[in-house]
C-alpha cells in the first residue's frame, strides 16, 4: 500500500502553480471587459464579466443542481475508462495472441470520433446519465491504454532479470515489478484523460439529455441567454482545471520516486 | 553452500546474428572461490553470464551442459549483480533488501525483515531502511544491493561488472567488502577492469578474441589484494596480453 505524503516542495510547487493560474484569469477576464466595452459587444453575443458574475450569484442553485450532474458523469467516465483501458492493456500484455486482435480494436475506437458515436449512445442507453458515462469512458479509452501497455511493455529489462533469477512468476513479476514501473507513463494518460474526459460527458449532453451543464447551455444558447451560457461554461472550466490539478498531485503524491528521478 | 559448478561446451548465437558470440566454451567455477572473466566491452563475456543465469530467450541458438558439484539444478541457486544496482525505485531500502520474499511469497516476515537489517548494519549501511533509493549514493545504492544479494542467500553469486559504476574509492572499499562477506560463495565476476580481476579474482580468465578463455597467472596472496608493486606487474603484463589479443 503505497503511503501518500505531501512534503513541502509539492505544497510550494502547487502554490506557485496556483498564483500562475490566478494571474492568468486576471488578464483574461481583463481582456474579456476590453474588448466588451471598446467594441461594444452586445449581451447577448459577449456578455461582460461582471453579468456573468451575476447569473453565477443569481442562478447558483440551478447551476449547482446541474453541475453535479456533469462532474458525477465525468468522475464516473473516468474512472471507467481508466479500468477499462488497464484491463485492455493487461490483456495485450499477457496474452500476446489476443494483441493481433485488440490492436485493432483499439485503433478502431479511436478512429471513429466519439462525436459521432454520440447519437448511437442515446440510442442504446438512453437519455440519463449512463450515455454520458460511456461518452467520457470512450473519449479517454485510448490515451489511457496507449500509455497503460507502453508503460508495461518497457518495463526496464534489468528488473525482469532481477526477478527472474529470484524465480518470481510472471504474475508476480507484473503486481511487484511491471505495475509500478508502469505507473508514470500511465500517470501522463491519465492527466491527459482528466482533460478530455469533461469533453465526453458535455458532447454527450448536447446531443441528447435532461440535465447537466451541456444541457443548460444548450437551452441557454437557444433562449440567448448567453451569460447563463457562459456561467455554466465558467464551472466547467473550474471543474476540469481543478480535476487535473487534483489528479496531478494525487500521482505526484503516489509515485514520489518518479518526481526525484526526473526532478519534476 | 560450497557448489562447483561445471559448463561444458556452451554456444550461443543470438537470433540473427551473423555469426555465434561464442562456440564450445567450457569453464570450471570452483567452490567458494572467485572466478573472474575479463575482457573488452562486446566479447561475449555478459552472454557467458546471462547463460549461466538463465536469462538468455529460447528464441536465440544455445547449446552446452551447466551442471552443480551437488547434482542438483543451477535454477534458483543464483543471486544476480549488474552494472546496474537494479535497486527497485519505489520501494525503500529494507524493501528492496527482501525483494526475492516479497517476490516469492508476497509478503516479507519479521524474521526475514530483522536478517535484512542485520545485514545493512554489517555493510554499515544503518539508519537508511526507510530512505528511497534516489536518497543514496551511488556507492551506498551498490552496497544495499550487495545487501539484497546476501539476502537471497544462494550459493552461486554472478556478477556483471558490479562496481564499474562507482568513483575509484567506492569501488576500492566495495570490492573489499564484497570479497570479505562473499567469501564462502562461489562467485563469478565479469569485469573489464584488469586491476579489478587481479584484485579479486581466485582464478582469472580472459576472454580472448578467438572466443575462447585464456587461464592468466595470479599473485600468490589471497584476494582481496592489496595494489601494491607486485599487482602492478601483473597489470601491465595482463594489459599487454589484452592488447595481443584485442588490438
Amino acid at each position: 500500500m503505497a503511503k501518500i505524503t505531501f512534503n513541502t516542495a509539492t505544497l510550494g510547487s502547487s502554490f506557485s502553480s496556483l498564483c500562475r493560474l490566478a494571474i492568468t484569469t486576471a488578464v483574461i477576464l481583463l481582456l474579456w471587459q476590453v474588448i466588451v466595452v471598446y467594441f461594444e459587444m452586445p449581451p447577448f453575443i459577449l456578455p461582460p464579466p461582471l453579468l456573468v458574475l451575476e447569473k453565477l450569484i443569481g442562478s447558483y442553485q440551478l447551476l449547482l443542481s446541474h453541475s453535479l450532474i456533469t462532474m458525477s458523469e465525468i468522475v464516473l467516465g473516468l474512472i471507467l475508462g481508466l479500468l477499462m483501458g488497464l484491463l485492455f492493456a493487461l490483456q495485450m500484455l499477457l496474452f500476446k495472441p489476443l494483441r493481433r486482435w485488440l490492436l485493432p480494436v483499439l485503433i478502431a475506437s479511436q478512429a471513429i470520433p466519439v462525436f459521432a458515436l454520440a447519437p448511437i449512445l442515446m440510442l442504446w442507453f438512453g437519455y440519463g446519465m449512463t450515455s454520458k458515462v460511456i461518452m467520457a469512458a470512450l473519449i479517454i479509452f485510448f490515451p489511457v491504454t496507449t500509455t497503460c501497455f507502453d508503460g508495461l511493455r518497457y518495463t526496464p529489462i534489468g528488473y525482469l532479470d532481477l526477478a527472474h533469477t529470484m524465480g518470481a512468476n510472471k504474475w508476480r513479476q507484473l503486481w511487484h515489478i511491471r505495475l509500478p514501473a508502469a505507473l508514470p507513463t500511465l500517470a501522463s494518460g491519465i492527466r491527459v484523460a482528466a482533460v478530455v474526459a469533461p469533453i465526453g460527458a458535455v458532447v454527450g449532453e448536447w446531443v441528447g439529455s435532461s440535465g447537466g451543464l451541456g444541457y443548460l447551455m444548450l437551452q441557454a444558447n437557444a433562449r440567448m441567454q448567453i451569460a447563463d451560457m457562459f456561467a455554466a461554461l465558467f464551472i466547467l472550466a473550474l471543474f476540469s482545471i481543478t480535476l487535473y490539478y487534483f489528479t496531478d498531485l494525487l500521482l505526484k503524491a503516489l509515485i514520489p520516486w518518479h518526481r526525484e528521478q526526473t526532478g519534476h | 553452500m560450497s557448489i562447483c559448478v561445471q559448463l561444458s561446451d556452451a554456444s550461443l548465437q543470438y537470433a540473427g546474428a551473423a555469426r555465434a558470440t561464442f562456440s564450445g566454451l567450457n569453464l570450471n567455477l570452483p567452490a567458494k572461490k572467485w572466478t573472474c572473466l575479463l575482457g573488452p566491452s562486446g566479447c561475449g563475456k555478459t552472454s557467458l553470464l546471462r547463460l549461466l543465469a538463465g536469462l538468455i530467450d529460447s528464441s536465440h541458438q544455445l547449446s552446452g551442459e551447466i551442471s552443480c558439484s551437488d547434482g542438483l539444478s543451477i535454477d534458483n541457486r543464483i543471486s544476480y549483480m549488474a552494472q546496474q544496482d537494479l535497486l527497485l525505485p519505489w520501494l525503500n531500502v529494507l524493501d528492496n533488501v527482501c525483494l526475492k520474499a516479497r517476490l516469492l511469497t508476497g509478503k516479507v516476515s519479521a524474521a526475514q525483515q530483522h536478517r535484512a537489517r542485520q545485514l545493512l548494519e554489517q555493510l554499515n549501511l544503518s539508519g537508511i531502511e526507510k530512505s528511497l533509493p534516489d536518497q543514496l549514493s551511488g556507492g551506498m545504492r551498490q552496497r544495499v544491493a550487495l545487501a539484497r544479494t546476501l539476502m537471497q542467500d544462494t550459493p552461486i553469486v554472478l556478477m556483471d561488472e558490479p562496481f564499474s559504476a562507482l568513483d575509484a574509492v567506492n569501488r576500492y572499499k566495495l570490492q573489499n567488502l564484497a570479497a570479505q562477506v562473499l567469501q564462502d560463495r562461489t562467485v563469478l565476476l565479469i569485469t573489464h577492469d584488469p586491476q579489478e580481476a587481479l584484485r579479486l579474482g581466485d582464478q582469472l580468465y580472459l576472454f580472448s578474441a578467438d572466443q575462447q578463455l585464456l587461464p592468466l597467472p595470479l599473485p600468490d596472496s589471497l584476494p582481496p589484494r592489496a595494489v601494491d608493486a607486485e599487482l602492478g606487474h601483473y597489470q601491465q603484463s595482463l594489459l599487454q596480453k589484452m592488447q595481443v589479443q584485442h588490438g
